[in-house]
């Protein structure tokens, strides 16, 4: 080849790769601060209060809860997230369904609605609650149950999007085999078309888990004296920071990664067998 | 796929999720905008009278003219640097990733699932003072052997662009994705330059990502505050974090309600300016 049109040699190779040379590159910017996640999560500050490299060690890993406070947090989180995911994704599930699949007066501001609030900034939402709990007389009782009004809110745009996307892009052939074959309406519901949208209702609880556990800016404006995970981390990060937080950063980077990649394998297979 | 007529399962299916939305959504922008009128005298104990008080956003305007101007600043600018990031990386994924397409878009997204203020707290430690990159920024003389990074608008600009960028790349990618090859190559044929190429056929086509692209990464990132709070010092504070701070520990609703409509109220005419700019109001 040498001598061609397009050469051989590295610089030439470069060229040719340039643009997916400097996507990757990208890429690798955007994991640079996981790996300092990671790292710190191995990490024995210099001192106190000093948020930086010192000796390597594993008791953070060992000692997760030593942090005072953070497991409470954590756990708090979880709860919300939860309760807050299965809520949203439920009646974001059911909404998907009546936008796609039924015809009625209304179903524009409907769609209007709920891509609203997924364009507004979440410093206004957050505000907007928090003068309705207090012009309603909740103001003196923000806590847990409010923070789980609010997740919901904020979630369930994003999921009624996932499910809507996945059920209008699927043909109803099978469904209307299963009713040929004398399926009722509640068969054909349960063993074709809800095995068909649920990687669909899947991908869309997991969003949802996971702007709920991260949500800081909504939360912090109605949670009054509850604390989350990340309101713990924002506090923290004004006084000195545990190593123990890289500790759950790098837990919750390694799950999402075995979910998503996992995810995308089992994609994989089954396009290879379609 | 054929629609079912006759409304009232449909009705039935979506009443919950809109009721939610009605009740937690609707009335509180009401309750908002309602709030941001009251007697601005007003106080916790005594309690808040509706008193029409229109002067509040003049106040609002007044007193807090530079958070606001600065955020929506800073918002451009990570969006304009999320813009040129984000088209790389999604023209590389659509185009030249091959098989590892796939691969390469879960990879954007993963790193984002790990928690934000985590990764905004290692940006602090990236950009540390005796840190490497500031030595290195020191060495070769774009700073001062005094200067920082930390506490200066770069470093708040820096992190909205990284914590925002998913949002520019996703609606991007899928946008160059649906792009039929033939018309680039159709552009080869007819003697366009690759430069050429891109310019009159790829990029007008990949416009609608571009537009959601940008409405999605500015949003969010003109009222975020936890950036500036991390990464800033007070001379970078943002008008989401005054907002925060005059609602939670100033206590002070009428001037918090008022300075949250004022900062929608911007956004909402900026999107607007910029999309019939865009000529793409049909994507709305």
């Amino acid at each position: 080849m040498r001598g061609g049109v397009r050469g051989a040699g590295p610089v030439a190779w470069v060229r040719r790769h340039l643009v997916l040379l400097l996507g990757v590159l990208v890429l690798v910017y955007t994991f640079v601060p996981i790996a300092v996640v990671v790292a710190m999560s191995f990490n024995t500050p210099p001192s106190r209060n000093v948020y930086g490299f010192g000796s390597f060690t594993l008791d953070n890993w060992l000692h997760p809860c030593a942090a005072e406070g953070m497991c409470a947090a954590v756990g708090r989180s979880v709860q919300i997230s939860l309760l807050a995911t299965v809520l949203a994704t439920l009646l974001g599930t059911l909404a998907a369904f009546a936008l796609v699949r039924h015809d009625f007066a209304g179903r524009s501001g409907a769609n209007l609605l709920v891509f609203v609030p997924m364009a507004s900034p979440e410093i206004v939402m957050g505000s907007s609650l928090l003068a309705l709990f207090v012009a309603t007389g909740f103001g003196g009782r923000l806590g847990f149950w409010t923070i789980v009004v609010a997740h919901v809110m904020f979630c369930l745009s994003f999921v009624v999007v996932t499910v809507r996307a996945r059920l209008a892009g699927m043909d109803d052939t099978l469904e209307q085999a299963a009713a040929d074959l004398y399926a009722t309406p509640a068969q054909t519901f349960r063993r074709v078309t809800l095995p068909l949208v649920a990687p669909g209702i899947l991908g869309a609880a997991l969003l949802s888990f996971s702007l709920s556990f991260d949500d800081f800016i909504v939360t912090n404006l109605n949670a009054g004296t509850t604390v989350t995970f990340p309101m713990y981390v924002y506090g923290v990060a004004q006084r000195s920071v545990p190593m123990q937080v890289n500790v759950l950063g790098t837990v919750m980077f390694a799950v999402s990664i075995v979910i998503v990649v996992g995810g995308e394998l089992a994609n994989r297979r089954r396009r290879a067998v379609v | 796929m054929s629609r079912r007529r006759g409304g009232r399962t449909g009705y039935l299916l979506l009443l919950p999720a809109v009721a939610w939305l009605v009740l937690f959504f609707v009335v509180p922008l009401y309750s908002l905008v309602a709030t941001s009128l009251y007697d601005p005298t007003g106080s916790d104990f005594r309690g808040y009278e509706m008193d029409w008080a229109f002067g509040n956003y003049l106040d609002a305007v007044r007193d807090y003219a530079r958070p606001l101007l600065r955020s929506l600043v800073y918002g451009a600018v990570a969006t304009v640097l999320c813009l040129v990031l984000g088209y790389v990386l999604a023209y590389a994924i659509a185009f030249k990733a091959g098989r590892w397409k796939y691969l390469m878009l879960v990879l954007v997204v993963a790193p984002f699932f790990t928690s934000f203020l985590v990764r905004t707290l290692s940006w602090k430690l990236i950009l540390a003072d005796d840190g490497i990159v500031v030595r290195t920024l020191q060495a070769v003389h774009v700073l001062g052997p005094d200067g920082r990074l930390l506490a200066t608008s770069v470093a708040v600009v820096a992190g909205l662009t990284y914590n925002f960028l998913p949002f520019m790349v996703l609606p991007l990618f899928a946008s160059l994705d649906k792009i039929d090859h033939r018309l680039v190559e159709a552009a080869s044929d007819l003697y366009a330059s690759p430069v050429i190429g891109f310019w009159r056929v790829t990029w007008p086509l990949s416009l609608p990502g571009v537009v959601s692209g940008t409405l999605l990464t500015f949003i969010p990132a003109a009222g975020d505050y936890i950036n500036a709070d991390l990464l800033g010092s007070p001379g970078q504070r943002m008008v989401g974090g005054v907002i925060q701070s005059l609602f939670t520990d100033a206590n002070d609703y009428p001037a918090a309600a008022s300075l949250s409509v004022v900062l929608m109220a911007l956004i909402v005419v900026m999107v607007l300016v910029y999309v019939r700019r865009a000529g793409t109001e049909d994507l709305l």
